[in-house]
């Protein structure tokens, strides 16, 4: 780290300098001519918010996907699927048991043994042949988003939340100062915080078992080099086989996770696909900083641009993606190949 | 393939076939069938010559068809009271297949950057923004609804819409684009393009300018698909940004896989097939599951046919004779991974 910051000091100087300005932007009361110029600072606190809480779900569908490609080389565009189904599960386990706890449990262990299962099951018999796994991936995200369907009809589906997440928390940021002298405090609905929150557990959590444990350390190996890592007599087939139960699981976590913020849909999977395609060409194949990093960045644009140009949005996101591609093909934190 | 006497006879008999169709079948199975196949089968056709030719699987190739079909009535005629230029077809229509295929160049211009399953992904990520983004866009695309009462222009007062007329243009457009990449494969260029395919790296030491051949093809793809764009825009009268979702993504690599990627007339096979299959299909099974039997058979033939139906041709075809073909022949097996 400390390398890092001697050898990038222009990088970490404009790091610093917009960590300035954003927290100038957040903390102080906003001038006239500012509120002018950009709107009101509720609403731009509340978009930047909004923006965190996406990004933070973003990056629990995206890391899955990220781990998933960059140990197996494994594009698996059932991501989205994995998700929705994850959310369905969810749904039915916690209106069975009343529990949303019952629900995200369920649904994470039930997607890591579909994951596991497709991985021993599907995706070891074609083993290197990236284009083929992919296609197979399709065919099952085509057959699942079928039957789905036909399961859980085309009914949107929302969760409740636990009830001590009902609410708003009251944020120690000042809207406005009324004539009268009292502050206007930014109030922002709890659960939406918890999965900001969440989010950040889970992404310290990967980050623990990358770098710390020993199934982690076999884990990096392998998407360093996964010849060298079976040539050490580490069974390579079980590492696979248990990345991509998490890599599922995560998603299919995400799934209660996006039901309970937002809700859960026939036609999301292809959105978070789209979302998890996204973040992770931004922020490099198979980094999970990476994945976080590009997790921000889109969620932050979409909601920015959602807020201050509707209708090019979308168009904000791709011209991300297009300018990342231009100068780093391989991702911001992506290693070349 | 320079003389039309090389043409092997089996062609002119389903040459013949062809035109004969229309005086046989009830206009239901001349347009539903038939021109609605060929017209997945052109889309599908300008994948095959991507991925066949050029090792590259593109999914946005039903984006490309749909910015020639959204110039149509953008800058032609519509009866939706948005946009609507009013300039004629001889100006329409090149305009059309221009941006098709400047579009198509331009997203191979960022594909090409990266190699192998990156392509797809940047290309799934162009076609689902692009879907969004018509449907979000209310003073260019119209939105949600998008754009009706689109007409093909009428020539020597033949009207096109008619379906023996349309089946004859779709008919036309069909074969001359078959014989294009038929052609264009062995051309110096196609041949080029093919050893870009098996071996990047030797081309490049070679000093042949890989990222523009690789560029050149996604630009060619773009106009084969732009030609279907417009078919289909007139085959339906109508464009909205369900033409150009996801699931019909889906279907076009759909259709070029079942049909087989190594030869320009397997995405017309696996056209008729996906087409029957969508019209009958409510006879065998609940129309509902459509997507559960596509889907099942998309995975069976990625399974155990990489090749699609040509692979099982090629298969158990009759032995004795050799193939002719073996200069061209797409080598199933590119080369090792980095």
């Amino acid at each position: 780290m400390r390398t890092w910051v001697g050898k990038n000091p222009i990088t970490v100087i404009a790091i610093l300098v917009l960590v300035a300005i954003l927290s100038l932007l957040i903390f102080t009361v906003w001038p006239d001519w500012l509120v002018d110029l950009i709107g009101r600072k509720k609403t731009f606190v509340n978009t930047l918010l909004n923006g965190l809480t996406l990004a933070g779900l973003y990056f629990l569908v995206a890391s899955g996907f990220t781990l998933v490609f960059g140990l197996m080389r494994n594009v698996n565009l059932a991501h989205g699927s994995m998700f929705l189904l994850g959310g369905y599960i969810g749904y039915e386990v916690a209106e069975r048991t009343g529990n949303w706890f019952m629900g995200a449990g369920a649904a994470f262990i039930a997607l890591a043994i579909i994951g596991a299962l497709l991985q021993v099951l599907v995706f070891r018999r074609m083993q290197g042949d990236d284009l083929r796994q992919t296609l197979v991936t399709i065919g099952i995200s085509i057959v699942a988003a079928d039957l789905m369907l036909a399961a859980w009809t085309g009914t949107t589906y929302q969760f409740d939340p636990p009830e001590w997440l009902f609410g708003a928390t009251k944020l120690p940021i000042i809207s406005a100062i009324r004539s009268n002298g009292t502050a206007v405090m930014i109030s922002y609905p709890t659960y939406r915080l918890t999965v900001l929150f969440v989010a950040v557990v889970v992404g310290i959590a990967l980050w623990l078992f990358l770098n710390r444990t020993r199934a982690g350390m076999m884990i990096r190996a392998g998407v360093n080099d996964r010849e060298m890592l079976s040539a050490t007599g580490v069974n390579v087939n079980l590492v696979f086989a248990l990345v991509f139960a998490v890599g599922a699981g995560l998603a299919g976590f995400a799934g209660v996770i996006g039901g309970t913020a937002l809700s859960i849909a026939p036609g999301e999977d292809v959105r978070y696909l789209l979302a998890s395609l996204v973040v992770v060409i931004v922020g490099g194949m198979g980094s999970v900083t990476g994945a976080a990093l590009g997790a921000l960045i889109i969620g932050l644009a979409e909601q920015f641009g959602l807020a201050y140009f509707p209708t090019y949005g979308v168009v904000l996101t791709f011209v991300i993606m297009i300018g990342v591609l231009a100068f780093r093909p391989q991702g911001l934190l992506g290693e070349r190949q | 393939m320079t003389s039309l006497q090389n043409i092997d006879v089996r062609w002119w008999i389903l040459f013949v076939l062809l035109i004969a169709f229309p005086f046989v079948a009830t206009d239901f199975f001349v347009l539903q069938v038939g021109a609605y196949s060929m017209i997945l089968g052109i889309i599908s056709l300008s994948l095959m010559w991507l991925a066949g030719y050029g090792g590259m699987i593109s999914l946005a190739q039903i984006t490309f068809a749909g910015i020639a079909g959204y110039t149509l009535p953008i800058l032609g005629f519509n009866t939706q009271d948005v946009m609507g230029l009013g300039w004629p077809w001889w100006l329409t229509i090149p305009l059309a297949l221009l941006f098709s295929t400047l579009a198509a160049a331009f997203v191979g211009a960022i594909a090409v950057r990266t190699e192998g399953i990156y392509t797809l992904m940047i290309t799934l990520a162009v076609a689902v923004t692009v879907f969004f983004f018509t449907r979000q866009n209310y003073t260019l695309f119209n939105g949600f609804l998008g754009y009706a009462g689109i007409e093909p222009p009428t020539f020597f007062g033949i009207y096109l819409r008619d379906p023996t007329a349309f089946y004859y243009l779709v008919l036309t457009c069909a074969i001359l684009l078959f014989a294009a990449v038929s052609y264009c494969s062995s051309s110096t260029y196609g041949l080029g393009l093919q050893a870009v395919r098996d071996n990047p790296r030797r081309m490049r030491a070679l000093g042949f300018d890989v990222t523009m051949h690789r560029i050149f093809a996604f630009a060619i793809s773009g106009f084969i698909a732009g030609i279907g764009g417009i078919l289909l825009v007139w085959f339906n009268g109508r464009i909205s940004p369900s033409v150009i979702g996801v699931d019909i993504v889906i279907d076009i690599l759909v259709i070029a896989v079942i049909g087989g990627l190594r030869a320009p007339i397997g995405p017309f096979i696996g056209a008729v097939l996906f087409v029957l299959l969508d019209n009958f299909a409510i006879d065998l099974i609940d129309r509902e599951r459509f997507n559960t039997v596509i889907g099942i058979a998309f995975l069976l033939i990625v399974f155990f046919s990489p090749d699609g139906i040509l692979g099982l041709w090629e298969k158990y075809k009759p032995k004795p004779r050799k193939s002719k073909s073996e200069s061209v022949e797409p080598v199933s097996n590119p080369e090792p991974a980095e």
